[in-house]
């Protein structure tokens, strides 16, 4: 969580905004997962989010599917997961924040979770499906590890959940763009903007915004008034055009460099 | 008191709530004030009676099952006929409840998932006769098994769209039901058709179903002068069952639920949540903590019965809550079993029951056998077999070819 606040003290005194990738773990496999850890670090990822893979991913499109597929394909679960981040932390000390549906992170338990995950050097958590009344003994026993629950906030929180999420979350909000699922869209999302103003009001942890960004340009327009951007499909559907080059690491970090210089 | 009413944000004990993405919040918010408004408002409740009897044809019998009693030689076996609701299954209760409520709600446009097609075919009814904008999600595999009810909802207007993901069956509906509803919740009312998913599904879906127990309740008291000694439905995601179960749960009658045995024990042949070997045990899919078919890792299994509407990882989370409290008894037919009690209720009957309902079929013969003839029960009939025709034809002809 230390390495979270970091991050983005040192983007504010940069006086620049950060990017935030998203690559499911465990796609094509884990060792390329590291590897990928690393390079995006390299080219300037403020934080990373690691995706753990689940049979039925609810809230994604088709590109993440897919990669949850793949990654499932090779078995990979929570332990695989855990163990990769730890081989990571020799050379990055990126902030890595696991992005995931509530079942698997269940039936792992939840105290062993945060203590596994915080000993490996796991920053944060995030949980599609769990919405904080449902978060209690979740947010406890990461918090007791001092790990961050990262909540979302959608355009349609009303503004009491908006000020009820402030008071409970950690490291930072994750805003989401739209209503709807993850996946690359063409056009700009006016929701966003507005969603995060409102936050604003309720909170000062950073904002980043997520969910349809896929490009250098909705990156701009996103920094222009949140303090992150998440981009997750584009970037999955990067790794899966690459599937079998030896250069994949060296492609989709030279992807992620696009969008940000 | 009623012991069964859930918490304010849907528990049933441990089990329920809702896991959903934070956009679905506000909806389901707004969903649950809505319907608990509905609740206790007189002028709906005669609505919707109203179209229970004039659209739909309830009461719906309750039938004294003679030669199929004498065949199984015990207790006295009694069926109730939901399969004579109009679309032929227990599925347009909850379908003319809900399109009520959508209407109050001010919706146009309705989506759903759908298994068997029963709840598919009764939604696409109900928007027909409301004429509102209807989208099923399908899995391909149960649009093979179950094509008369394709044609059935295409006839009505609806639009089928096919879900090829996962295991193309009912889970992988609602997924794409719920993919849908998060991208347009302002316009969309989702309308799920059995007692699961994220509060107030649940309870709501109980509440329009309960209309089966309480009819079944009078007229057992008319025809034997007492309450029956069993209660027998088949449970996929719990509907027909927790119905017919509900109004008698403060008497003392057993009530037992059939679950899809498939062909075996092992994970991934069956869809029995509550056997105990076969890999079942608290979870969250689909926006509801209850019992899941699931690997070690938490990933949730495939599933298999030779019946779409059972063929489901997960079972409504208040079934969850009556299984550990003990309160109802949770057992398993095969697929073998079921095509078999298919069978004989055709021809000692007349009647060709939903292979859905026919596990509940199959467990109540030898359970009548067992009581003996001073005692009685009844069966929900939950839905008429016409969709499973084909599929039991071509399960008879393998038969007689691997016989050759």
């Amino acid at each position: 969580m230390r390495r979270i606040e970091k991050a983005f003290a040192k983007l504010k005194r940069a006086g620049r905004g950060g990017l935030i990738p998203f690559i499911t773990a465990g796609d094509p496999n884990l060792e390329v997962t590291s590897e990928l850890i690393i390079e995006l670090a390299r080219c300037g990822a403020s934080i990373i989010e690691l995706g753990v893979p689940f049979s039925d991913p609810m809230a994604d499109g088709p590109v993440i599917q897919r990669s949850s597929e793949r990654a499932l394909r090779n078995r990979v679960g929570i332990e695989e997961i855990l163990q990769t981040v730890s081989g990571t932390r020799e050379h990055t000390d990126v902030p890595i924040v696991l992005f995931s549906y509530f079942n698997p992170l269940l039936q792992f338990g939840l105290e062993r979770l945060a203590r596994e995950a915080a000993r490996v050097g796991v920053d944060g958590v995030l949980v599609t499906d769990l919405a904080p009344e449902e978060a209690e003994n979740f947010q406890s026993a990461l918090s007791a590890q001092k790990l961050a629950t990262i909540y979302l906030v959608a355009p349609t929180s009303t503004d009491d959940r908006l000020q009820m999420i402030a008071k409970r979350a950690a490291g930072f909000i994750y805003a989401v763009s739209r209503t709807g699922i993850t996946g690359m869209r063409k056009e700009s999302s006016e929701a966003a903007a507005t969603l995060v103003a409102r936050m604003r009001t309720v909170t000062d942890l950073p904002i980043a915004v997520g969910f349809g960004i896929s490009n250098k340009t909705q990156v701009d327009e996103v920094l222009g008034y949140a303090d992150a951007a998440v981009v997750g499909s584009a970037i999955v559907a990067e790794i899966e055009k690459q599937a079998g080059n030896d250069d994949l690491v060296k492609e989709v970090g030279g992807f992620v460099r696009s969008l940000m210089v | 008191m009623n012991h069964n009413e859930p918490d304010a944000g849907g528990h049933w004990g441990p089990y329920g709530g809702r896991f959903v993405p934070e956009t679905l919040i506000a909806p389901l918010d707004e969903l649950t004030a809505a319907f608990l408004a509905l609740r206790g408002d007189a002028g709906f409740k005669t609505e919707f009676e109203g179209l229970l009897r004039d659209y739909s044809g309830r009461p719906t019998p309750l039938f004294y099952a003679a030669r199929l009693t004498e065949a199984a030689g015990g207790a006295r076996i009694y069926l109730k006929r939901e399969d004579l609701s109009h679309t032929g299954s227990h599925k347009i209760n909850n379908a003319l409840g809900q399109v009520l409520l959508a209407r109050r709600m001010g919706k146009k446009r309705i989506i759903a998932e759908t298994g068997a097609g029963q709840h598919g075919v009764a939604v696409a009814t109900v928007c027909a006769l409301f004429g509102l904008e209807c989208v099923i999600y399908m899995g391909s595999e149960d649009m093979r098994r179950q094509a008369p009810n394709v044609f059935r909802m295409r006839l009505l207007g609806a639009e089928v769209r096919e879900v090829n993901a996962g295991s193309c069956t009912l889970k992988d509906a609602i997924n794409e039901a719920l993919r849908d509803w998060v991208s347009t919740p302002a316009e969309t009312y989702y309308l799920l058709g059995s007692a699961l998913g994220p509060h107030p599904y649940p309870l709501m879906v109980r509440e329009f179903q309960t209309v089966i127990g309480r009819e079944a309740r009078a007229q057992i008291l008319a025809a034997e002068g007492r309450l029956p000694d069993v209660l027998l439905a088949c449970i996929g995601g719990g509907s027909n069952s927790i119905g017919l179960f509900h109004p008698f749960l403060e008497d003392n009658v057993r009530m037992i639920g059939v679950e899809a045995g498939g062909t075996g024990d092992e994970l991934g042949n069956h869809a029995a949540r509550f056997i105990s070997a076969g890999g079942g045990r608290p979870g969250v899919l689909q926006g509801t903590l209850s019992y899941v078919l699931q690997d070690e890792r938490g990933q949730i299994a495939a599933t298999h019965s030779i019946s779409a509407g059972l063929d489901y990882p997960s079972i409504g989370p208040e079934h969850a809550y009556l299984h550990d409290t003990g309160r109802v008894e949770y057992v398993a037919a095969s697929d073998d079993e079921a095509l078999e009690a298919f069978q004989k209720l055709s021809q000692l009957e007349g009647i060709i029951p939903a292979l859905e309902s026919a596990h509940a079929i199959a467990h109540a013969m030898p359970l009548a056998r067992e009581l003996g003839p001073d005692r009685c029960m009844i069966v929900n009939l939950s839905g008429r077999g016409d969709k499973d025709v084909q599929t039991v034809a071509e399960l008879l002809n393998q038969e007689v070819s691997c016989d050759e």
